[in-house]
């Protein structure tokens, strides 16, 4: 770029090619891809972090929708496990609009660090012993029939999975939820864990779902970002288009790659939301 | 499939069809003590139809809003560029921190927006766009609590609309 000043066409060109890999990578693993957004909008091009959050949001919301199009018409989303869990996660979502000025920032920040810390380590733990439960005791998940089955193209086969832990996903939801209110982050990075460990849920399967209900959590907030002045159109603009196609080339992918894979792409990405938190929270 | 079968209503004791039937209806009326619901294929296959037909539903909704709030978008895009013929060049002196500052102007009111794009701005437009795509999540809750209520699933119904009423609620709440 050289001489003269970053015209606004290349802004919005190359803005548009970062938001694409956001979406293929918020796609796969269920969470919004912010932490590409926000990092490139502030550290790349300078851009005021409120305005970046705004376009955070934007951005959850076009993964989420851009991807859940495909991966429900494809059964990668377990639909009513999502919708049921939602209950939690918009609930948590408003009653932490009223906390936060109950505890500090800063000690939310590590606390949260140390959990996604936590959840990175289990959901590593878990990458050898992925088999799906074929029986479930729970009541609540017998009830409502959460049960599942998706065709895997990367074993070429369906696969049938029971889930079970509905009331601690509950519990995990209503607090993924609060944190999503409280910090602005990390929704999507505690709803795949819930699902994944305490759900028993494939990790497609989480991340799919996850992905289904993020932008539900973000269209929440995302009136208020509006009317504090956070939707900037010229940021707005290259990040909801580019993120949209990348979430649907990303959703064609998750099928085929292996659990394994997406298991160790969400770990990688948890350990560096998590370091992202403990910093803010420790050395701000 | 193979769940052991656990109700007591059908142990070997009481397994006649009809005790089977029996313990069938009063779990789908949520009475059940046991936890346990075992559906016949049938019945099995009916709620794969029914799983079936709100995913579709759900899936056009998304996918409609998506596509919709692109065109919204890249229209937008075309007429900021089409008024602004400084901002199209490769090279130039006008820089986009002039329109990503925290003084830059776009409209975050309603009435500002209305007034944005009755005046033909590209920026107006795009924020409608944007609009479309976060209206899109909320639609397709809205649509879950009308397909769940056409197909008789009650107890799902009911989640999605508590979900909906949130959602609707934490707008007010917000002072959007």
């Amino acid at each position: 770029m050289g001489v003269g000043a970053v015209t606004p066409l290349v802004f919005v060109l190359s803005l548009t090619l970062v938001a694409v890999a956001a979406g293929v990578l918020g796609s796969l693993i269920g969470l919004g891809g912010g932490v590409v957004i926000v990092p490139a909008l502030t550290i790349l091009y300078g851009v005021n972090i409120r305005l970046a959050i705004g376009a955070s949001i934007v951005s959850v919301i076009a993964t989420s929708s851009g991807a859940a199009a495909a991966y429900v018409r494809e059964k990668m989303t377990n639909l009513r496990a999502g919708m049921f869990l939602e209950i939690a996660t918009t609930t948590g979502a408003v009653s932490g609009a009223y906390l936060t000025t109950l505890l500090p920032a800063r000690f939310l920040f590590a606390f949260f660090g140390i959990v996604l810390g936590y959840s990175a380590f289990a959901t590593f733990r878990k990458r050898h012993a992925a088999q799906p439960l074929t029986v479930s005791n729970d009541r609540i998940a017998n009830y409502f029939n959460l049960h599942g089955s998706y065709f895997d193209a990367a074993e070429d086969k369906e696969i049938s999975y029971k889930v079970v832990g509905t009331k601690l996903g509950l519990f995990l939801m209503y607090v993924a939820g609060l944190v999503s209110a409280l910090l602005g982050i990390g929704s999507g990075a505690l709803k795949v864990p819930a699902m994944d460990s305490a759900m028993h849920l494939p990790i497609k399967v989480s991340s799919a779902t996850s992905n289904f209900m993020i932008g539900v959590t973000a269209a929440a907030s995302a009136g208020v970002y509006f009317v504090r002045g956070q939707i900037d159109p010229i940021i707005a603009a290259p990040v909801a288009a580019g993120v949209l196609v990348g979430a649907m080339f990303g959703a064609k992918v998750l099928g085929r790659i292996t659990s394994k894979t997406v298991r160790l792409v969400f770990v990688v990405v948890l350990v560096v939301i998590s370091l992202e938190m403990l910093q803010k929270g420790l050395f701000p | 499939m193979t769940d052991p079968f656990e109700n007591p209503a059908s142990s070997p004791e009481g397994g006649s069809g009809l005790a089977d039937s029996a313990s069938t209806a009063t779990d789908n009326l949520g009475v059940s003590g046991h936890g346990h619901r075992k559906l016949t294929p049938e019945e099995a296959a009916a709620m794969e139809e029914k799983i079936r037909k709100v995913e579709i539903a759900i899936s056009l909704v998304l996918r409609i809003g998506v596509t919709l709030s692109v065109v919204v978008i890249a229209v937008g895009l075309g007429i900021m560029f089409a008024h602004h013929s400084e901002y199209t060049s490769f090279t130039g002196s006008f820089s986009y921190k002039q329109l990503t500052s925290s003084t830059s102007q776009f409209p975050h009111s309603f009435s500002a927006l209305g007034h944005s794009v009755a005046s033909g701005q590209g920026r107006g437009i795009v924020v409608i766009g944007v609009m479309i795509l976060i209206a899109t999540p909320i639609l397709r809750v809205a649509v879950g609590v009308l397909s769940f209520l056409y197909e008789h699933d009650v107890p799902m119904a009911l989640v999605t609309l508590y979900v909906l009423i949130v959602l609707i609620g934490s707008f007010f709440l917000a002072g959007a």
